[in-house]
């Protein structure tokens, strides 16, 4: 089976500065990835290369077997993805920031689809709530159900249980599970909790200053480096190559 | 699932982002329409005043029309603009640019959303000019619509720079939404003949299309005298800067998806 995405000495630097550095990964169909490393390792670079908000200096990525450096539009609408660093319009309602971003992506029937999206996301009685009056977990669902607007088949995500509580946490954890499993979606987060990425992931990817230092299984990482818990391996792994 | 991802579909996307964001606040809907009328109301009654004294500054309403006329272009201009501003503001552009969203297609639908808010704006303005001051824009007929579109697109191709400066050099560059109808006032001769200007103002006056659409206002409005080819010029020149004005801004976005300055827009 071809993978989702592949990517080949993927690179970006500002000026002097080289914030991703021949990254090359593979993504197969309806697996659940980390991207792991400290503030700075090139993460959200990564992910706005992948989502074509930032041009490459050099490299290709293969997006659902196109060249997506080339042209991303053919592919962006299996796409989606979700941050904190965006927020959606705070003076519409959130039924209608669904619509919009309904329409946005051609959505057949976006009314079911937006009840569908709000009974799982647990908002129904949000919808009619401006997004501004909404707690940062609420609007933190409400970005996650936007990102699942056109049920997409690669989801990108960028510290996706930021500001949540641990109940909701879990949830979104199950929640996204059960999408993929039910869906065959791919799944790349970025994230800090380590935790989170041992109970989620299929494979975790660590970055430091811009490249690829490790890579595998959570179970795999934790036998390798003799560690109880991903942060542990998270952090050794930080030190050694500092 | 089921996805019908079409060109026109996405601009209405949007055009329902910007009617959303109208309608949920009744003050905005007011103050579209609230510039507008005062400045009919003031030039009005200075209108009314110079009307005895000088009656070529004020004959045929001239004045109050050509003050309704200009402010077309500036509102045009600042709703396009400020519909992109508040995707700024929003921290939303990201959103919106992983979408399938084309850059050309964000330019139409500001385009649709600025043209809606320009008519809230100045239709009541040139309705209540009727009552207040017995002037009315309407009495100019088919070629209103000419003035009109026509300082409509200037509006428009101005948008585009500044939406340009804006995605490239972020909000520092906000204020530009202001001053750039400012800048091109003196020359576009609103409320003078061109033969005013000192004649290098007259050189540049001649690259602005809306020097054109005030000459042909003011001939038709005080010597009754259609002049087709003034208004081939405004809507010549209006074209060209739109098409700068479009690749002024896909050309500000490839630099700044280059730069990476699409998710930290709106900081």
């Amino acid at each position: 089976m071809k993978p989702i995405l592949e990517t080949q000495s993927l690179t970006k630097r500002f000026g002097d500065m080289t914030a991703v550095d021949g990254l090359s990964i593979v993504l197969e169909k309806s697996s659940i990835t980390a991207l792991l490393g400290g503030n700075g390792a090139g993460k959200t670079t990564t992910l706005s290369m992948l989502l074509g908000l930032l041009r490459p200096t050099s490299g290709s990525i293969r997006l659902f077997d196109h060249d997506f450096i080339k042209d991303r539009f053919p592919v962006l609408g299996r796409m989606n993805f979700s941050s904190p660093y965006v927020d959606l319009p705070q003076r519409l309602t959130v039924r209608e920031n669904l619509c919009v971003y309904a329409k946005l992506y051609g959505v057949w029937k976006p009314d079911a689809r937006i009840r569908e999206l709000a009974a799982s996301f647990r908002i129904e009685n949000l919808l009619d709530q401006r997004l501004r009056r909404l707690s940062s977990g609420q609007k933190t669902r409400v970005s996650l159900a936007k990102s699942l607007i056109n049920e997409p088949e690669f989801l990108l995500l960028d510290e996706p249980t930021a500001s949540l509580d641990p109940d909701t946490t879990a949830w979104i954890r199950e929640f996204l599970r059960e999408y993929r499993d039910q869906r065959g979606a791919t799944i790349l987060f970025a994230s800090h909790d380590m935790r989170e990425v041992e109970l989620l992931c299929d494979q975790a990817i660590l970055m430091r200053s811009g490249r690829l230092v490790e890579k595998g299984t959570p179970a795999d990482l934790l036998q390798k480096y003799e560690r109880d818990n991903l942060e542990e391996v998270f952090l050794k792994i930080n030190r050694e190559t500092s | 699932m089921r996805l019908q991802n079409t060109c026109s579909g996405r601009i209405l996307a949007l055009f329902m982002r910007y009617f959303f964001l109208l309608r949920s606040s009744w003050p905005r809907i007011v103050e579209i329409a609230y510039w507008p009328t005062m400045q009919m109301v003031v030039w009005g009654f200075v209108s009314q005043h110079f009307a005895p004294s000088s009656p070529g500054l004020t004959a045929g309403g001239i004045l109050i029309s050509v003050v309704l006329i200009w402010d077309t272009l500036f509102r045009s201009h600042i709703s396009y603009t400020l519909s992109f501003l508040e995707e700024m503001w929003s921290r939303n552009l990201g959103n919106l640019f992983v979408s399938p969203l084309r850059p050309w297609e964000l330019m139409l639908g500001l385009a649709c959303i600025s043209l809606i808010r320009t008519l809230i704006g100045m239709l009541p303005a040139a309705l209540l000019a009727i009552p207040f001051f017995g002037v009315s824009v309407f009495d100019i007929g088919f070629p209103l619509l000419i003035f009109f579109f026509n300082l409509v697109l200037t509006g428009w191709a101005m948008s585009q720079f500044v939406t340009a400066i804006l995605i490239r050099y972020g909000l520092g560059a906000e204020s530009l939404t202001w001053v750039l109808p400012f800048l091109i006032a003196p020359f576009s001769c609103i409320y003078y003949p061109l033969s005013t200007l000192p004649a290098w103002m007259q050189s540049v006056a001649a690259y602005i299309p809306t020097t054109y659409v005030f000459e042909g206002m003011r001939s038709l409005l005080l010597e009754e005298v259609w002049r087709s080819d003034l208004l081939i010029k405004a809507f010549s020149l209006n074209l060209f800067y739109l098409f700068v004005g479009m690749g002024a801004f896909l050309f500000a976005f490839r630099a700044a998806r280059k730069h990476g300055l699409l998710l930290q827009a709106g900081e």
